[in-house]
């Protein structure tokens, strides 16, 4: 009988390298660190390339610059929906999935080469569905809905960029497998941690939804099918694309308490109700993909409401709680940080210049304000018809996942700089300013475009004055003025973009180095972070006056706008 | 393993304190609400979008809209079918069928309709998907090719309302427009 001397060949957990975070005391695997940072480094290219195209597509629909031609601008837009909304978010996605299994849970990553290769399928899906919108045969929009048809490329680039995302998240679910078997924590999971693992758990059902469209699309642009249903496209579609946006709302609000936790030392204020939102979406969230199909003929009022109601705004009440528990959980830190006087000292003297604690909280207003009530009005069966295919949608989504996912995620970056790079922050007086700029770009680019779509003006148009056209239509002056506060707006989010890259290349190559003894961070994290961030137990819930008057403010504003949408559909042509 | 045991192990254990709680109540309850107006709207309401449709072959379709205008095309006092840049004007019956055609870059043909008189609206596509959007009343409904939908309409105002495409169809794209006249 042979035997194999199992100290001989080291078990993985034991050949892992560690080292511990001088300023959180987090644990960190060299693989993770390594992977989390490649990820973040791709996720911040992505954004530089589809930022520009979004300027250039503003800058056009501004009907007195219109700085594109035609052609080119249906291009950028086709470019610029593909890499912010898939690349920029998933690569970045990824890193936070990483960080909240392998750094919260002090964690070696599972299965790092697998991780590597993951990795490369994306950048290779990535640049290859660039190098084919460039090339101009694939201008289908982000949407390619058939029977419009692109390049057999471009369908093949997104399915290996899914593949090489589907392998990652397993990377994560592994990691916690890990994680339990070698008992690197204890109990529960922590909060941030359920929240990713409700972003994973949805980004599954989104990339399987992807497959089961997109392979048999691409065999038709192959010619190996002869037909695909544009109704059944669409449906399926939409499990990809409205659901992935449901992976960035878990991830960001994730973030949301993440930077709670290690910025002022938020805990929960009650790990229940938290996880029972989280829980909501992995129940119900993937319904959205009804939000598209509303002015659609073929399905029945029964399924779009049922649908686009998230069963029964089951969802919706998910978002509604973390609109709550995440502002309650920094009040009731602040307070006990001693900030306790008036209803509002614990928000006027937060951090504001950090820019972590600035861009979280700013994305926490206006993911609630902007993004979430358009998202309800919009996603209502019949008020749908109201702004179906405008430029409101988009002006919606700007909402949701520039104001909200995309400045959460810079919000992100101002810790993993530091954390993960060991690189601190290198023009802090800038950064102070970088969340305002691009905060105050998005909110003007969602309003301004919602406002414009109320008027009517299409989405993804080139001319909204009809000039070509055989039966021109006059939008009313206001749509003017709407599009063009839009292009300076959008002018405002890509300084506050720009200065977000410069900031985040200029600290990995040449910030302070943190490694060293004595360094000092910029922006200091809480002394509890680490704890706040990686153990659960709920805080309780204190007085939150402050709190409950911002709630109070955004339940009022919520039904006012909802009811003035009803008053203004009971004014249209009657149609049944 | 954590340098420090969790602090409660029970966390679904603990009450939900009473903030959290009203506040869920409340976010139930309008959830609740929202989802019973959209049921409800379809019997108070006047605005409801129909969801009968039909699959047909795009060309198929495209006959039916041709026999349509020609059969019910306006004509002016010596006979001349009247027209707007090309496309002929159309004067279906009141409480009658009127079809419309989206296609690469057009809606065809323009609809005359009578205030306050509701017509079934056939709406489908010849090639890629379109958007009709009815300016400036602002009433935005998605064509396919393959599916035939139809909605009865009432218009509420008279005068030359805009069809505009709100779909992405290729570089014709911002060029596809159409019209509909409503007569007192």
């Amino acid at each position: 009988m042979t035997t194999i001397d199992s100290a001989a060949v080291p078990a993985a957990s034991e050949s892992a390298s560690f080292r511990v975070c001088r300023f959180s005391g987090l644990k960190i695997e060299a693989n993770a660190e390594r992977l989390i940072k490649v990820n973040a480094v791709a996720a911040v290219l992505f954004l530089a390339l589809g930022g520009l195209m979004g300027l250039l597509v503003a800058l056009t629909r501004w009907p007195a610059v219109q700085i594109l031609p035609a052609e080119l601008f249906y291009l950028v837009l086709t470019g610029h929906g593909a890499n912010v909304l898939l690349f920029w978010i998933i690569f970045f996605e990824i890193a936070v999935l990483y960080f909240a299994s392998a750094v919260i849970l002090g964690s070696r990553l599972a299965a790092p080469k697998t991780a590597w290769f993951a990795f490369v399928l994306m950048v290779v899906g990535a640049i290859m569905a660039n190098a084919t919108v460039i090339s101009g045969d694939s201008t289908v929009m982000f949407t390619s809905y058939p029977p419009m048809k692109a390049s057999q490329w471009f369908y093949l680039s997104l399915i290996i960029f899914a593949v090489g995302a589907l392998i990652a998240v397993f990377i994560f679910f592994g990691t916690l497998v890990v994680a339990k078997a070698e008992n690197t924590y204890d109990g529960s999971v922590p909060l941030v941690t359920f929240g990713a693992i409700t972003a994973g758990i949805i980004a599954i059902f989104t990339l399987a939804s992807g497959a089961i469209i997109l392979v048999p699309t691409w065999l038709w642009s192959l010619g190996l099918i002869s037909n695909i249903d544009t109704l059944m496209y669409k449906v399926v579609w939409w499990g990809m694309g409205h659901s992935s946006q449901q992976i960035n709302v878990s991830a960001h609000v994730s973030i949301w308490y993440a930077i709670g936790a290690m910025v002022v030392g938020a805990r929960p204020l009650s790990e229940k109700v938290s996880r029972m939102a989280f829980f909501m979406y992995i129940l119900f969230l993937q319904l959205a993909s009804a939000h598209h199909i509303l002015a659609e003929p073929g399905m029945s009022s029964t399924w779009k409401i049922v649908n686009t109601s998230y069963m029964m705004y089951l969802a919706v009440m998910g978002s509604m709680i973390h609109g709550l528990t995440v502002p309650g959980a920094i009040e009731a830190a602040q307070r006990r940080n001693g900030l306790t006087r008036g209803a509002f000292e614990w928000l006027t003297k937060a951090p504001w210049g950090n820019p972590a604690f600035a861009g979280m909280f700013l994305s926490l207003v206006m993911f609630g304000f902007i993004g979430g009530i358009s998202g309800v009005v919009l996603g209502t069966e019949q008020l749908n018809v109201l702004m179906h295919n405008t430029i409101y949608v988009p002006g919606h989504f700007h909402g949701t996942v520039v104001a909200g996912t995309t400045l959460a995620f810079m919000a992100m970056t101002y810790l993993v700089v530091p954390l993960i790079f060991q690189r601190d922050i290198i023009w802090p007086g800038l950064a102070k300013w970088q969340p305002f700029v691009f905060g105050l770009g998005a909110a003007g680019i969602s309003l301004f475009m919602m406002g414009a779509g109320t008027l009517g003006v299409p989405r993804r148009h080139w001319d909204m004055s009809l000039t070509d056209a055989a039966h021109a239509f006059e939008y009313p002056a206001a749509a003017y003025l709407m599009m063009g506060l839009n292009g300076i707006s959008a002018i405002c989010a890509a300084v506050g973009g720009v200065m977000f890259i410069a900031i985040v290349v200029a600290s990995i190559f040449w910030g302070p180095r943190l490694d060293v003894v004595g360094a000092k961070l910029a922006f200091p994290l809480h002394e509890k972070s680490r704890e706040s961030v990686s153990e659960y137990g709920s805080h309780g819930t204190l007085k939150l006056p402050g709190t409950l008057i911002l709630v109070g403010i955004f339940f009022a504003s919520f039904v006012l706008y909802y009811f003035v949408n009803w008053k203004y559909l009971s004014e249209l042509w009657l149609f049944r | 393993m954590a340098i420090n045991p969790p602090s409660n192990r029970l966390w679904w254990k603990e009450p939900i304190h009473g903030i959290e709680l009203g506040w869920i109540i409340i976010a139930f309850l309008w959830g609740l609400f929202m989802f019973f107006f959209m049921i409800a709207w379809h019997f108070i309401g006047q605005q409801n979008l129909s969801s009968e449709t039909y699959k047909i072959q795009p060309e198929d379709y495209a006959a039916k809209v041709e026999a349509f205008a020609s059969k019910f095309k306006v004509t002016d006092a010596n006979g001349k079918a009247v027209e707007e840049d090309g496309v002929p004007v159309v004067r279906p019956p009141a409480g009658g069928d009127a079809f419309i055609l989206a296609r690469l870059w057009e809606f065809w043909p323009i609809l005359e309709l009578k205030k306050g008189e509701s017509y079934r609206i056939h709406l489908s596509s010849a090639d890629w998907q379109h958007g009709f959007s009815l300016q400036p009343t602002n009433i935005n409904i998605s064509v396919h090719p393959g599916y035939e939908h139809v909605f009865t309409l009432t218009p509420t105002g008279s005068g030359v309302f805009g069809l505009v495409c709100n779909e992405f169809c290729g570089i014709g794209h911002h060029t596809m427009t159409g019209r509909i006249r409503v007569v007192d």
